[in-house]
């Protein structure tokens, strides 16, 4: 069964008189009970692909299919019981006037068919789940810490028991002792309700502890995608050979190492020619400024190299 | 230093605009004489500063014998009604308009714009005066008018707001759990920009209050023998030489009660303002 | 060899609350100095008082504050000044704040060195370009009259380190320099800090919250924690043989890849950092430490592991 089915997205802004093209032409399949890691620099369009996916933004073209229902035929409660959010940055993500039970209540009230009684006794459940105690209820998001306000997004998601979370960057603004709290818990919590994640990321060595899929994006295309044992021992895009070779493990003595690429940014209003990313590239060829690299298949994903 | 200031000034402004509030309620009760009585044989009576004062008429009367504090006292009623009531028909016109056009964005966020350009390209004393002179002065019609007159700092601050709320996360949630449009600008947008609504409708107060004033100043206003402050200055405007404290009372409290409700607004905005920072 | 920046005992209070606790750290020259905690653990602070940038409702203590052996704590306001930017120089997280936009950079920089160093506008210039061509940036006589504004994240944090290098300091500063920007970037700018530490002799005190990169270019490591500095030993041996029971979970809590399976958990540390009076007694870690005892209510003495390891632990073993 496939979770989630994206198939040739493109979304486009305008900004003045440019065009950004945010996400160009991606399709990507994460089977139900996976965790599809996506990552890339800021503006590669991750987070586009993730408001595409959860609906917040409609695509200009292409299909994008939930659970085997095309997305554009959910309605909003049908679509709310299958997909559900966390963002990144707790403190934006939740209704600063609002009390945690009621935020964590909204998703139920919104479906419309629940009882008052129902609705405390599945919040307090879920509130429970995510590590929270009862009298966190009453708390106003103002009055919580950065983890636990995330513990609160977290529960907000799941109150409706739905078999897709999109998490966009959900640990990049904690602190690294409640980046492992909160990442146990979403893996604690996958297993258990058999969820499945799109989870998005630019830190590649969270994306490795999570994932079982990765999908690198540059400048609005998906140019690699492989089950993360084998994207990580054998990279073949020189753009993931790049990420890669950024990770910072703590591993003292290593030195920093040299990633390779030039100072020249990717620029998503005015993206070049042939393969997007040969300005930046290390190993690019002439013909890599003609050429649009065609997907080459792998036995479990892809590549988007002229010379992989 | 400067924040003690600032408090002391919020303070003040509170303590004003809850004296003027009170009056306003329990006009009837705090009155020592009926406003509206007429008594020729106590015509310009003075104030208790003066000698040769009358000490059941502390702030004298007027130059039909009428007790100023009474008619002091309900034209702060009369002034607090306008503010009030103005601010109300304008505020609920305004938000409308502007958390629809900030919300909805597009077209609708087009017509909301030219509305509002519409609105400020007119000139609201000429209009309000076309439009009493037109029908007749009366209290509901210059509340009504002034209302219809008065919404484009809520639409505009509204609309800003809204776009600014609009963009964040917990509303992209509220999305995503399913909630419908209206239970979104209800409950997610428009208790996050209340704040900012509440310094704008403090400062439409004040300035309706000031246009209740000039407009019954210029007789086309609130109709006599209503006491309003407006009225009572331009009523006394013939005996300001011989007798100045019938245009010195009103116009101090005027001056006062305006600052008041603008110290007060300035002080939400910097409370209100501090909380959404962190 | 004497130590370039001494802090011995730093305490900073805003109000009731005590953001560093007896703090001490030593920077000798031409050592790259970490400073790693979390959040509110009182790292930016440290190094704001360091150079007297705190914000007015802070008091500073210190028993030392010495840079090349000169008292900061005595120092006017005007010395102070002289010192800022000139021997000991500062680059934050994000350079927008600390660039002025209505600039260019060109003037911004060469601003520095005509302060500092009465040099000419010409000589300035010069070495201006000469500066932002060290730091990476390709074309510099043209970024030069450019503004912040016109820059990528990236580039400007090299221009912030190109100005911080404009009058030679010996002392740098560096306050999540990183943190704003992407991985790939990071590297760049990280390898750039550490051949330019290198090769110009500085000694560089850096903040991070980044475990990765604090094993990648420090020579020495202090931890921080709710204002006291924790463990503090030179690099390979904090991470070989870590002491306090913080530093250890905080290694737990990284992932790495290749070394946690994916179902496995990764160590957390239960609860957030808490946050301090100015009279607080005893182990401010003690409420998430596992170790954790009713001696831990009260001072805690400082362990030495070797010559130039030590912890502050009740357990010494």
């Amino acid at each position: 069964m496939i979770a989630i089915e994206v198939r040739n997205a493109r979304k486009t802004f305008k900004a003045g008189k440019r065009t950004v093209v945010a996400v160009d032409d991606v399709s990507l399949s994460v089977p139900e009970g996976g965790v599809m890691g996506i990552v890339g620099e800021s503006g590669c369009g991750k987070s586009t692909l993730a408001r595409l996916v959860l609906g917040l933004l409609p695509a200009d073209s292409g299909d994008i299919a939930i659970d085997g229902q095309r997305l554009a035929d959910l309605d909003r409660k049908a679509r709310a019981r299958l997909i559900q959010p966390v963002f990144q940055d707790p403190f934006a993500s939740l209704n600063p006037l609002a009390r945690v039970r009621d935020i964590v209540a909204m998703p139920l009230v919104a479906q419309g068919r629940f009882g008052k009684a129902d609705i405390t006794k599945t919040v307090q459940e879920m509130l429970a789940r995510v590590g929270l105690g009862k009298e966190m209820g009453g708390r106003l998001p103002s009055e919580l810490s950065g983890g636990q306000r995330q513990r609160v997004a977290i529960a907000r998601a799941l109150v409706l028991r739905p078999r897709i979370v999109v998490c966009d960057e959900p640990t990049s603004a904690l602190d690294v002792s409640v980046q492992a709290q909160i990442l146990n818990l979403l893996a604690e919590l996958r297993r258990d309700l058999g969820l499945t994640y799109l989870f998005i990321s630019h830190n590649l060595a969270v994306v490795e502890h999570v994932a079982s899929e990765v999908a690198v994006m540059y400048l609005g295309r998906l140019v690699e995608r492989e089950p993360t044992e084998t994207l990580f021992a054998a990279p073949e895009h020189p753009y993931t050979k790049a990420l890669l070779a950024s990770v910072l493990t703590p591993e003292p003595g290593l030195g920093v190492p040299d990633v390779g690429l030039g100072d020249t940014l990717p620029d998503p209003a005015n993206i070049p020619p042939g393969c997007r990313f040969h300005p930046r590239c290390p190993i690019a060829e002439p013909r890599c400024a003609t050429t649009t690299p065609p997907l080459k298949p792998r036995p479990n994903g892809g590549v988007e190299c002229l010379l992989a | 230093m400067r924040r003690g200031w600032r408090n002391a000034g919020t303070w003040a402004g509170a303590i004003i605009v809850g004296i003027a509030a009170f009056c306003a309620v329990f006009a009837p009760l705090l009155v020592p004489h009926d406003p509206f009585a007429q008594d020729l044989g106590k015509r310009l009576l003075v104030p208790f500063w003066m000698p040769g004062t009358d000490p059941n008429h502390l702030l004298g009367t007027d130059q039909l014998g009428r007790d100023y504090l009474a008619r002091l006292i309900y034209g702060c009623r009369i002034s607090m009604m306008i503010g009030v009531s103005v601010s109300l028909v304008s505020g609920v016109i305004g938000i409308t308009l502007g958390v629809l056009g900030g919300f909805m964005g597009g077209r609708v966020d087009d017509v909301v714009l030219f509305a509002i350009t519409t609105r400020l390209s007119l000139p609201v004393v000429l209009v309000a005066l076309a439009v009493v002179g037109l029908l007749g002065s009366s209290m509901t019609l210059l509340m009504i008018t002034l209302g219809l007159l008065l919404w484009e700092r809520f639409a505009v601050v509204a609309r800003s707001t809204t776009m600014q709320v609009r963009n964040l996360d917990f509303v992209a949630a509220a999305w995503c759990a399913g909630c419908s449009r209206f239970r979104i600008l209800a409950g997610e947008v428009l208790p996050n920009i209340a704040s900012h609504l509440v310094v704008v409708a403090t400062l439409e107060i004040a300035l309706a209050i000031l246009l209740e004033a000039a407009l019954s100043f210029l007789g086309l206003g609130v109709p006599p023998p209503l006491p309003s402050w407006g009225l009572m200055i331009a009523e006394a405007k013939d005996y300001m030489f011989f007798s100045p404290w019938v245009i010195v009372i009103p116009g101090v409290c005027l001056f006062v009660l305006v600052l008041g409700i603008n110290l007060l607004g300035d002080g939400l905005r910097d409370m209100l303002g501090a909380r959404s920072d962190t | 060899m004497t130590a370039l920046l001494e802090i011995e005992k730093l305490e900073v209070t805003f109000g009731r609350t005590a953001a560093v606790r007896g703090a001490s750290l030593a920077v000798a020259p031409g050592e790259t100095h970490c400073l790693v905690g979390e959040s509110g653990c009182g790292k930016s602070v440290t190094a704001l008082s360091v150079m007297n940038l705190l914000v007015r409702n802070a008091r500073r203590r210190a028993e030392r504050l010495a840079f090349q052996g000169e008292d900061l704590l005595k120092l006017s306001d005007s010395g102070m000044a002289r010192l800022r930017g000139n021997a000991m120089a500062m680059i934050f997280q994000e350079p927008m704040t600390s660039l002025n936009p209505a600039y260019t950079v060109g003037s911004q920089m060469t601003e520095v060195l005509r302060r500092h160093k009465r040099a000419s506008q010409r000589a300035a210039t010069d070495r201006a370009a000469d500066l932002l061509a060290r730091v990476g940036i390709t074309a510099p006589g043209m970024r030069l009259g450019q503004f912040p504004h016109q820059l990528s994240g990236g580039l400007r944090q090299r221009v912030m380190i190109a100005m911080a290098l404009m009058c030679d300091p010996q002392l740098l500063i560096a306050d999540e320099p990183t943190t704003a920007l992407d991985v790939t970037v990071q590297a760049q700018i990280l390898r750039l800090l550490a051949g330019l530490q290198r090769d110009l002799g500085l000694g560089l005190l850096l903040i991070t919250h980044d475990l990765g990169i604090v094993a990648r270019v420090a020579t020495r490591v202090s931890v921080m924690y709710a204002g006291e500095v924790v463990e503090s030993a030179p690099t390979a041996e904090l991470f070989a043989n870590p002491r306090h029971p913080y530093t250890q979970g905080l290694l737990r809590c990284v992932p790495v890849p290749g070394k946690i399976r994916r179902d496995q958990p990764l160590g957390a540390i239960p609860g957030t950092v808490p946050r301090v009076g100015p009279d607080f007694e005893g182990c401010a870690f003690r409420e998430r430490c596992d170790f954790a005892d009713e001696t831990c209510k009260h001072a805690i003495p400082r362990h030495h592991a070797s010559t130039a390891h030590d912890f502050l632990c009740r357990l010494p073993a």
